[in-house]
């Protein structure tokens, strides 16, 4: 990028942002009207919330071990205690700190991977739209690779070979799942390229990298926003089932497939060991989903006419 | 036709030497797979016999080349640690998931497709609210989460069906039903968006005009149409489910192929797993294939497109 066009006064980046800003907040409140979608979003947003600050008002070590206090029933039932909201498990940790740590780390792996996932498909599907040719055939029959294995198998394979680690569960959900993305985008840039702007921006000289990034990318982020959604909720649930099988986060960060893992051991004992870290995964996918399916229809004008 | 089938045959082929790459090079993700299978404590001398015994010793290229020679030949190797042939062991082991998967199956369609028409001719009605509720639900929920859920109500409280294991129909119910029901909430809401689009074209209307009853024009003239995306998606989430069953197996101690991965991770049995990976991603990639046909046999127009 050359100084003359970096340089933009203030006014005119403001000019430059309004139409945007305006099509943002006309989409979230096209969202918001969407009852369901609200609910979704709000459910969220506290998750989200809930997860960085309950050191803060559930100051409670998930790790402390309490041995007098094992399989402490939830404060509702008979043998529950106050001092356990949501019961202990079988070294007596608390359950309910445990749960508030784990949404930590699906929260995190689900946003991350789908970040990179992204990052990685919007690359090579710019690429690939853009350029065709060569570079488009190498890019989508890679991708036809990836898609062609099964996606459970490739993860739990390499992260077996690889460690489990935070790092490597991002890494590894991640790059798997590029190709959804790359395929959406390359579609996308294909129809848009044709268009008279673009023709315009060439004809004028523009250079591609600046053409891919300014009028190209802005234009097929949407359907992104609400495939990365959905997705995010795809790959909460592989988290805890990698985590379930061992393969997740290692221990002892308590993470909502191992509570699960341990807590099938002690079904017969502690109902609330098997149930309640389920019902944080669910209530988190199904917010997510809500959310998803209202920014569908908020942003994909093709769906609109299909009544909900 | 023809040259659609070749294409796709084509395709096919380069589709399984990449997976075989991948199956054969993520072993080598961590540097020596020798360290990967032997225990911390093993001695120089084992190390460098087990080399030997799996030619690791040869450059890369040439370990590949006699990977897939081999694999040409039904020859996979020798599981380490149950010191049979890896392919044997995989073949005894498939039936029980394949099981599984058709049972899953059939269990989803049974009920998502009569479901999903209902909502779709009475949009709207409280059936449909109700049941494009539950579906919500079914896509949130983690299927191995559900299947412990099972177990707790279904097993512990109410005695009714066995906790794990295979050869009875009561202990198919449970896999199958958890298993399935995430897919028929998928395929329930598919079913009444394709049916909504297809009552809304002109096509019915004149089956309609034309004075056929109703259940024809929804039975005969719409649901037809309506399969066809019902079909690529069933397909494809056929071949996921046959990678897929891999947490459901462990949770209910079910002797397939899935479980037999798990199993040889932690055993650190890699020329098995590297087995296993490979021949269920060949599985998925036919059983891609063969929906493709079949969606070719569906809609004629889609080979016509495609050679245009």
């Amino acid at each position: 990028m050359n100084g003359k066009e970096a340089a933009l006064s203030p006014q005119e980046l403001l000019e430059e942002l309004t139409p945007r800003l305006r099509l943002f907040w006309a989409t979230v409140r096209d969202v918001a009207r969407r009852r369901s979608a609200l609910l979704g979003g709000v459910m969220l947003l506290l998750t989200i919330l809930t997860s960085f600050a309950f050191p803060l008002f559930y100051p409670v070590d998930p790790l402390a071990q309490d041995l007098s206090a094992r399989f402490t029933p939830p404060a509702w039932e008979q043998k529950g205690s106050l001092a356990y909201p949501l019961g202990t498990d079988n070294l007596g940790r608390d359950v309910l700190a445990r749960i508030l740590y784990g949404s930590r780390v699906s929260l995190l792996v689900g946003f991350s991977a789908v970040l990179l996932a992204e990052g990685f498909g919007i690359v090579l599907g710019l690429l690939s739209g853009f350029y065709g040719g060569k570079v488009d055939n190498l890019i989508m029959r890679v991708a036809d690779i990836f898609m062609a294995y099964p996606f459970m198998l490739l993860t739990i394979s390499v992260i077996a070979v690889l460690g489990s680690s935070i790092f490597n569960l991002i890494l590894v959900l991640g790059i798997s799942d590029w190709t959804t993305y790359a395929r959406t985008v390359r579609g996308s840039v294909l129809s848009i390229k044709e268009k008279e702007f673009v023709m315009a921006a060439r004809a004028a000289g523009t250079r591609n990298l600046r053409i891919i990034t300014r009028h190209i990318l802005p234009n097929v982020i949407s359907p992104l926003v609400v495939l990365g959604t959905l997705r995010v909720a795809n790959i909460i649930i592989w988290e805890s089932g990698l985590s379930f099988l061992g393969m997740g986060v290692p221990p002892p960060m308590p993470t909502w497939g191992r509570m699960l893992a341990e807590g099938r051991v002690y079904i017969t004992e502690a109902w609330w060991l098997v149930t309640l870290p389920g019902l944080a995964i669910m209530l988190t996918i199904l917010s997510i989903n809500l959310l998803g399916d209202g920014l569908r229809d908020a942003l994909d004008p093709r769906l609109r006419n299909i009544p909900p | 036709m023809g040259r659609y089938l070749l294409k796709r045959l084509w395709h096919t082929v380069y589709v399984v030497i990449g997976i075989s790459m991948i199956s054969f090079f993520f072993i080598h993700l961590s540097g020596d797979p020798v360290m990967l299978m032997l225990p911390a404590d093993a001695s120089v001398a084992q190390m460098e016999q087990l080399r030997q015994q799996l030619g690791l010793n040869d450059p890369l290229p040439v370990q590949y080349w006699r990977f897939a020679t081999r694999a040409i030949r039904g020859d996979f190797g020798e599981s380490l640690y149950y010191h049979i042939p890896a392919l044997r062991l995989i073949l005894e082991r498939l039936p029980a998931s394949l099981e599984l998967a058709v049972a899953a199956m059939v269990v989803a369609l049974g009920i998502s497709v009569p479901i999903g028409i209902i909502s779709a001719v009475r949009r709207g009605s409280a059936l449909d609210m109700a049941s494009m509720f539950a579906a919500l639900f079914g896509l949130s929920m983690p299927h191995f989460w559900l299947g412990i859920m099972f177990i707790l109500l279904f097993s512990v409280k109410l005695g009714w069906l066995p906790t794990s294991g295979r050869g009875s129909f009561a202990q198919l119910i449970m896999p199958a039903l958890a298993l399935g029901l995430s897919l028929m909430a998928m395929f329930a809401r598919l079913t009444r968006s394709v049916m909504l689009e297809v009552l809304s074209l002109d096509y019915v209307r004149t089956a309609r005009a034309k004075g056929l009853k109703e259940r024809m024009v929804i039975g005969k003239h719409a649901l037809k149409n309506a399969l066809i995306p019902l079909v690529t998606v069933a397909g494809m989430q056929f071949g996921f489910l046959i990678g897929g069953t891999v947490i459901i197996e462990t949770v209910f101690a079910w002797p397939g192929a899935g479980r037999l991965v798990v199993q040889a991770i932690f055993n650190r049995d890699y020329p098995l797993v590297q087995a296993c990976v490979f021949i269920l991603a060949l599985i998925f990639v036919t059983i891609n294939f063969l929906v493709d046909m079949l969606y070719v046999y569906l809609d004629p127009q889609i080979s016509y497109q495609d050679e245009q």
